[in-house]
């Protein structure tokens, strides 16, 4: 298979103001710090992590809606990275995105047809009226909206069924990549299954590449055939599905699945695990070394004094951590 | 049909045929309909709904704190006393005091202008006509309690230099305080990261051992439900459909609404990539709600009958209630 999407050591570093008048030192933050990994055709990588850790805005850097500090991204061959922002506006009808909150992300004075055009007004403008409006009730037929929904308002529908218009916009110009960011995380639990399935559905019809952005580990495991697993803006752990739930190596791996409740009384309940302390760390100030030390149960002096590279223990499996 | 408690003794609460309406432009809401139930003393009941089947408004109904165009009807006793109808004054005393509440985001409920210890000592003062001083040193014992590290000098400061975990660790500490018999927490863990959630949920745990309060939990995690609740109550369209002990609702659920959330929740313990089972449609608006069975428009397993006729809610085991149709079934 191709790569389609390929990130290499991507930054993603923000300057913050120092505090008050006579310290005008900025800091830095480093949101995303490092991260490398490449996507096959069809394929989804699922992202994970606790809030903070710069899941969010390492989409936004692969599409170019925050300034990447340094790094490389390419899209089926072509670095994106330092493209003028008229040149990336042209690519970016082949990698779309869907936000967490549905209504949101919708305009709310624009009617459902109006909305899921425009993405087609912006890059196909030759399209007709008549060709547009079509294109509009095949996406809404295939995301399960019904026609006659076409001329109302966003307010008028569910949050499931505003996350269906939102994916309509995305996938109406039939892009090679969907980024999701945490699209489930707002519905409700028999509502997110019907997204999480239409989402599967599509991914195989269209052979789309998808990045999988979520703090819910179950539902990435439902999703994903890859998952990497983030801390404080640089990676962990990343491998397979299976190998990630099957033998996690890291230790913070280890800590999110435990913490995850099972939808059983009798697992739940013998489940022997002591949650992970602590919160995550000032990402303005991180923890010298490992930055997971200050929570990690194993952590032991080197892990203070070194940070641990990134290393491949089997095939495709790649940790961060000294002990692993 | 009032709800016949489990034990001979009185207990802690009892809510029989509870209905909170709200006037509205478009007619008049029934969000809470119907409903009938019982916590012991030192039980923790798991209320499970989507949103809009009437479970938060549940709670405020328990504790009075309904909008300006809301109303209720039917009984609510706590400790052998009615809350419906009780004047402000009577309630205040209770509310805060007897019952404890934790609501779903911790930012929003403290007050972002007033440092912890002044929102702590306040209940404390008010409650119990404690100084500033001793109410102070039993509110840093409680964030103690509550794993707060540093709480002595942590109590001074504002709510925004803490984060959400320790944020909902204070509200808990607060609704705590006086040390209620009753404490509900409507969502505490859903705006947290796992981990964070966990030691919220391990927290809680160790708290009800210590305190042998009451707990009513509302989620919509089931994972949550299955680790922390003696009892279960699921709520769809403002009805109760189906309540149990915590093992049997998971072993045997009879509601086939009940069926549907235990199949549709993506589980780590299995294996991935299949379909999820999800149950279709939307939940029901409360304005135009049908006639018969709120769920028959998501149901599989619909017969006739409910269309036309609401599904009673009836005993099919010792503790164990389901309002289903085809539980009536030869």
């Amino acid at each position: 298979m191709t790569k389609l999407l390929r990130v290499d050591d991507l930054k993603v570093h923000f300057r913050i103001p120092g505090e008050g008048l006579l310290r005008p030192r900025h800091k830095t933050l480093r949101a995303v710090d490092g991260i490398s990994f490449d996507l096959d055709a069809g394929e989804t990588l699922g992202i994970v992590g606790e809030s903070g850790c710069g899941k969010s805005t390492l989409a936004r850097g692969i599409l170019g809606l925050v300034p990447v500090t340094s790094g490389s991204i390419w899209l089926a061959g072509e670095e994106l990275a330092h493209l003028s922002a008229r040149a990336l506006r042209k690519r970016r009808q082949h990698m779309q995105i869907v936000f967490q909150d549905p209504l949101a992300s919708l305009d709310p004075r624009m009617t459902v047809s109006e909305i899921i055009a425009e993405p087609l007004q912006v890059f196909e403008p030759s399209l007709d009226k008549k060709e547009r409006k079509h294109k509009v009730q095949g996406i809404m037929e295939r995301v399960g909206l019904l026609p006659n929904q076409i001329n109302r308002y966003p307010h008028e529908f569910s949050g499931g069924q505003c996350q269906r218009i939102g994916i309509a916009r995305a996938l109406v110009l039939k892009p090679k990549l969907l980024i999701c960011d945490e699209p489930v995380s707002a519905l409700d639990v028999s509502i997110q299954a019907q997204i999480i399935n239409l989402l599967m559905d599509i991914q195989e019809d269209m052979q789309l590449s998808m990045l999988f952005i979520a703090h819910d580990l179950s539902v990435v495991k439902q999703i994903s055939h890859r998952v990497m697993v983030m801390y404080l803006g640089k990676m962990v752990e990343a491998t397979t599905r299976d190998e990630l739930y099957r033998d996690p190596r890291h230790p913070y791996t280890r800590a999110l699945i435990d913490a995850i409740p099972i939808p059983d009384p009798t697992i739940e309940r013998n489940k022997k695990f002591e949650p992970l302390q602590g919160d995550l760390p000032s990402p303005l100030d991180p923890p010298s070394g490992c930055s997971f030390r200050t929570r990690c149960p194993m952590a032991a002096d080197s892990c203070a004094a070194e940070a641990p590279t990134q290393r491949e223990i089997s095939e495709g499996h790649w940790v961060s951590c000294h002990f692993a | 049909m009032p709800w016949i408690p489990k034990t001979a003794d009185m207990p802690l609460l009892e809510v029989n045929n509870l209905r909170t309406s709200f006037h509205t432009n478009d007619g008049e809401v029934y969000a809470v309909n119907d409903l009938s139930f019982s916590v012991e003393k030192g039980e923790t009941l798991g209320v499970v709904g989507e949103s809009g089947s009437g479970k938060s408004q549940l709670v405020l109904s328990i504790i009075n704190l309904l909008a300006s165009n809301g109303q209720l009807q039917g009984s609510i006793r706590f400790q052998g006393q009615e809350l419906v109808g009780m004047k402000p004054k009577e309630i205040n005393r209770i509310r805060g005091n007897r019952i404890g509440m934790i609501f779903q985001d911790p930012m929003t409920c403290l007050n972002g202008y007033l440092t912890v210890a002044r929102q702590m000592t306040e209940v404390l003062m008010h409650h119990q006509g404690l100084d500033y001083a001793s109410a102070k040193k039993c509110s840093i014992e409680m964030l103690d309690a509550v794993h707060i590290p540093d709480a002595k000098n942590r109590i001074d400061r504002y709510p925004h230099e803490f984060s959400g975990g320790m944020r909902q660790r204070v509200m808990i500490a607060m609704a705590l305080l006086c040390q209620p018999d009753l404490l509900i927490a409507d969502e505490p863990s859903t705006a947290l990261d796992v981990t964070v959630q966990a030691q919220i949920i391990q927290l809680m745990n160790e708290l009800q051992q210590e305190f042998g309060m009451s707990i009513i939990m509302i989620t919509h995690d089931l994972g949550v439900i299955a680790g922390i609740s003696d009892n279960v109550m699921v709520m769809y369209g403002g009805r109760i459909c189906e309540q149990a002990p915590v093992f049997e609702l998971f072993d045997n659920p009879r509601h086939p609404y009940t069926l549907g959330l235990l199949q549709s929740v993506p589980r780590l313990d299995t294996a991935g990539s299949a379909k999820l089972h999800s149950i279709p449609g939307n939940p029901p608006n409360l304005l135009r709600l049908p006639p018969g069975c709120a769920f028959v428009d998501r149901c599989q397993k619909g017969i006739p009958v409910c269309d036309q006729k609401q599904p009673r809610l009836r005993e099919i085991s010792p503790e164990h209630r389901v309002a289903c149709h085809l539980e009536e079934l030869p």
